[in-house]
């Protein structure tokens, strides 16, 4: 039979032109990423996806699968390379999953679980972010974002409208947005926006709504992001 | 070279020559919660001259949440305190009720808010008593200190050990219900809670509830038994005589979440009663001293050196006309009979009323089982943005201010925080001199005497940070140094217990 792969032993169908990452969810086996939405045109920047193909390392979310490719993903070298790129966002941020109202339905933390992540290893960053929340329905609070770029994609591709870009190099590159203030009032952006609804992690929240759901009956509480897959999927379930 | 023994309590805050004197320092104090110390000046024939309490942390809180959403301050500033965090929680939640124009929540919201409080009382007392001061009380002040020790407790009254551990642990699961874990859960958002409980989880508090208020009873007896047992000497110990600032309900029966401010006199008259706690500043001013991190809150209408008093559960069950649960208004009447004409001012009476209070939250907690609004849908109100909310609570160590602005975006612009601790700094800095005035009058100085000072401070139930845990088990270094600075003796207890010179 035609167009099948091997993941870690196990023999994945797939269609003309998907990638690794698009056969591996449509099989239901979980690949862990942050800046990967189906919905959106795939980028291949958290790296977090990485696998080993026929020996090589690629991005499942940006890598056509191929006949008879073996693809290696959770193996041990794998998750301890993810657990590594995972404290170094950790410590780049200010993510203070304790206090914060997205912890249960974040993403970075789920994955960060599911990778083995127990606690910080690097010396943190404490970067000065201030909190916009100029907008009267939604907050921007920058000290959590991890540069996934699914906002701006979400704003470009979805919304048609650009109300955010990545600015600045290295590591002072930033989320910014496209107003003549900088502040995200004085944009475009509605709380109707697909753009409203990707963040992977606590960056873009709607306001005064915090801790609405209790503890024990948050997304990842009721089973693993292996399992239930992306906080944005189900945040589109939720709105309708 | 010191010519005159100070005479009252108040001249020991500074002495005259400090640079003459030997100083020995009681660092960190043990079984409270967070980090403090005790210093003590003395002459050449070991004559107390000095006593402070210092508070040696600083938190911060009220600076890093400015910026913050409103939204998170329950769940951010009850990090201040791992074993009062539903006191912090819950004062940060009635504040920012009224920054969203929420004056009376949902009678399911007030009574699960209820709950957790009670279940919070509960735990906290239970840990107080048993595990950080029965040692105190059972062994005695001078006892070994190998013994006077939640381990001792447990070798020595496995029962009793097992009664304190099992009364906490029930209090963590009355958290755990109503907040989703038993330290830091969330429960309290804007004009609500998040969750009710459903009929299981009322069902699996209510098997356990007759059992915790019988132990209840036993542990309220045990306290009452150790004060009557040396009733001269524990009315005199650390004694000092103070107005008292509580909660009231408007009839003036006790009140744990919400009430008027009552002061009452050291002479029993009413000083203030049914104050709308959101006037709060307009009563109580903070007094800044160079040499503690701490505070101190006196009444304004008094002044700083008249104006001090004390809050907590001695304070509670002195201020209050009545208590509205039956056997822990019988204790009350008894407990209040200690003395007619006044309030009951004994330092180590704070016990005892600490274990009244401990009854009245398991009664109060199974009454609110029964009750079906605990089951209710209607959970949260809401109304129009206020720019500042200020929430007040009656915490396990008495009252909690809490007090925020935010600007229009809803970010935090200013805080302020009084915690209950705080408002007894005065008080347990008079009971350690009272303490040191008393004892330290030439003899030598042995580790029980040390132990005298931290039993005192102990009484008050201090949080000083709120969130470490000195079980007894920090090391403890007390260095005796001549004028010039020489040390010519050296205590070292390390973390064992074990004392070395």
């Amino acid at each position: 039979m035609n167009n099948q792969f091997k993941l870690d032993g196990i023999t994945v169908p797939f269609s003309a032109g998907e990638t690794i990452m698009d056969a591996a969810l449509a099989a239901g086996i979980y690949i862990p990423h942050l800046c990967h939405n189906p919905e959106f045109k795939p980028h291949g920047s958290c790296r977090l996806c990485t696998v080993n193909a026929n020996g090589r390392t690629v991005a499942a979310c940006t890598t056509p699968a191929s006949e008879g490719m073996e693809v290696e993903n959770a193996t041990h070298e794998l998750t301890t390379q993810r657990r590594l790129l995972l404290k170094l966002l950790f410590v780049e941020g200010n993510h203070v999953c304790p206090a914060c109202e997205k912890s249960g339905a974040c993403q970075l933390q789920a994955v960060a679980y599911h990778c083995g992540m127990l606690a910080p290893e690097f010396v943190h960053f404490y970067p000065k972010r201030a909190v916009d929340a100029s907008h009267p329905e939604m907050i921007i609070d920058f000290n959590r974002c991890i540069l996934c770029e699914l906002c701006v994609r979400a704003s470009r591709d979805s919304d048609n409208k650009n109300v955010f870009s990545i600015s600045g190099r290295g590591i002072q590159a930033h989320l910014a947005i496209n107003s003549t203030s900088g502040k995200l009032a004085d944009s475009s952006f509605t709380s109707s926006d697909k753009a409203a609804r990707v963040c992977p992690v606590g960056a873009i929240l709607p306001k005064h709504k915090g801790y609405n759901i209790p503890i024990g009956q948050r997304l990842y509480d009721q089973a693993p992001i292996s399992q239930v897959g992306d906080v944005a999927k189900h945040q589109e379930l939720a709105d309708e | 070279m010191i010519e005159q023994r100070p005479v009252t309590i108040e001249q020991l805050e500074t002495a005259a020559q400090p640079e003459k004197l030997r100083r020995i320092a009681i660092e960190p104090l043990t079984r409270v919660e967070g980090h403090g110390k005790v210093t003590l000046l003395l002459d050449d024939e070991n004559r107390i001259q000095q006593a402070r309490l210092h508070i040696v942390e600083f938190r911060g809180f009220e600076k890093f949440i400015q910026g913050r959403p409103y939204w998170e301050l329950p769940v951010l500033v009850q990090r201040l305190c791992g074993i009062c965090p539903v006191s912090h929680h819950l004062a940060a939640g009635k504040a920012i009720d009224q920054l969203v124009g929420v004056d009376q929540l949902t009678p399911t919201a007030e009574k699960v808010r209820r709950l957790m409080h009670y279940g919070q009382l509960l735990q906290s007392h239970a840990l107080h008593f048993f595990h950080l001061s029965s040692p105190d009380l059972l062994f005695g002040f001078d006892s070994q200190i190998s013994q006077r020790n939640i381990v001792g407790l447990i070798n020595a009254h496995p029962d009793l050990a097992k009664q304190g551990v099992l009364l906490r642990k029930f209090g963590q699961e009355v958290i755990r219900v109503t907040a989703g874990k038993r330290i830091h859960g969330t429960c309290a958002i804007p004009g609500g809670v998040n969750k009710a409980l459903d009929s299981s989880e009322r069902d699996y508090l209510q098997q356990d509830i007759r059992q915790i208020v019988s132990w209840g009873e036993s542990a309220l007896q045990l306290a009452r038994k150790l004060f009557m047992e040396s009733l001269e000497q524990n009315q005199q110990f650390a004694r000092i005589d103070t107005h008292m600032m509580s909660l009231c309900q408007d009839d003036g029966a006790l009140e744990l979440y919400h009430g008027g401010l009552r002061v009452t006199a050291i002479d029993g008259h009413r000083i203030m009663d049914h104050v709308d706690y959101r006037g709060y500043d307009q009563h109580i001013r903070e007094e800044v001293k160079s040499w503690s991190y701490m505070k101190f809150p006196y009444l304004q209408q008094l002044g700083p050196d008249e104006g001090s008093y004390r809050v907590g559960p001695l304070a509670r069950i002195n201020n209050c006309d009545y208590i509205d649960t039956p056997l822990a208004e019988k204790a009350r009447i008894e407990f209040r009979s200690l003395n007619r004409h006044g309030l009951v001012q004994s330092t180590l009476a704070y016990h005892w009323a600490r274990m009244i209070e401990l009854l009245h939250c398991a009664e109060k907690i199974e009454q609110l089982l029964g009750d079906p609004d605990l089951l209710g849908h209607d959970l949260k109100q809401t109304g129009e943005m206020r720019q500042r909310g200020i929430g007040v609570i009656e915490a396990p160590r008495g009252t909690l201010i809490h007090d925020y602005e935010i600007d229009a975006d809803g970010l935090v612009s200013r805080a302020n925080l009084i915690v209950s601790t705080t408002h007894n700094n005065r008080a347990m800095n008079e009971s350690v001199r009272r303490v040191a005035s008393d004892l330290f009058n030439g003899q030598e100085i042995t580790e029980g005497m040390l132990n005298h000072i931290e039993v005192a401070i102990r009484a008050y139930d201090p949080c000083l940070s709120c969130a470490t845990h000195a079980l007894g088990k920090m090391p403890l270094v007390i260095e005796l140094q001549q004028p010039d600075g020489q040390i010519v003796d050296r205590l070292i207890k390390d973390t064992q217990g074990e004392l070395k010179r």
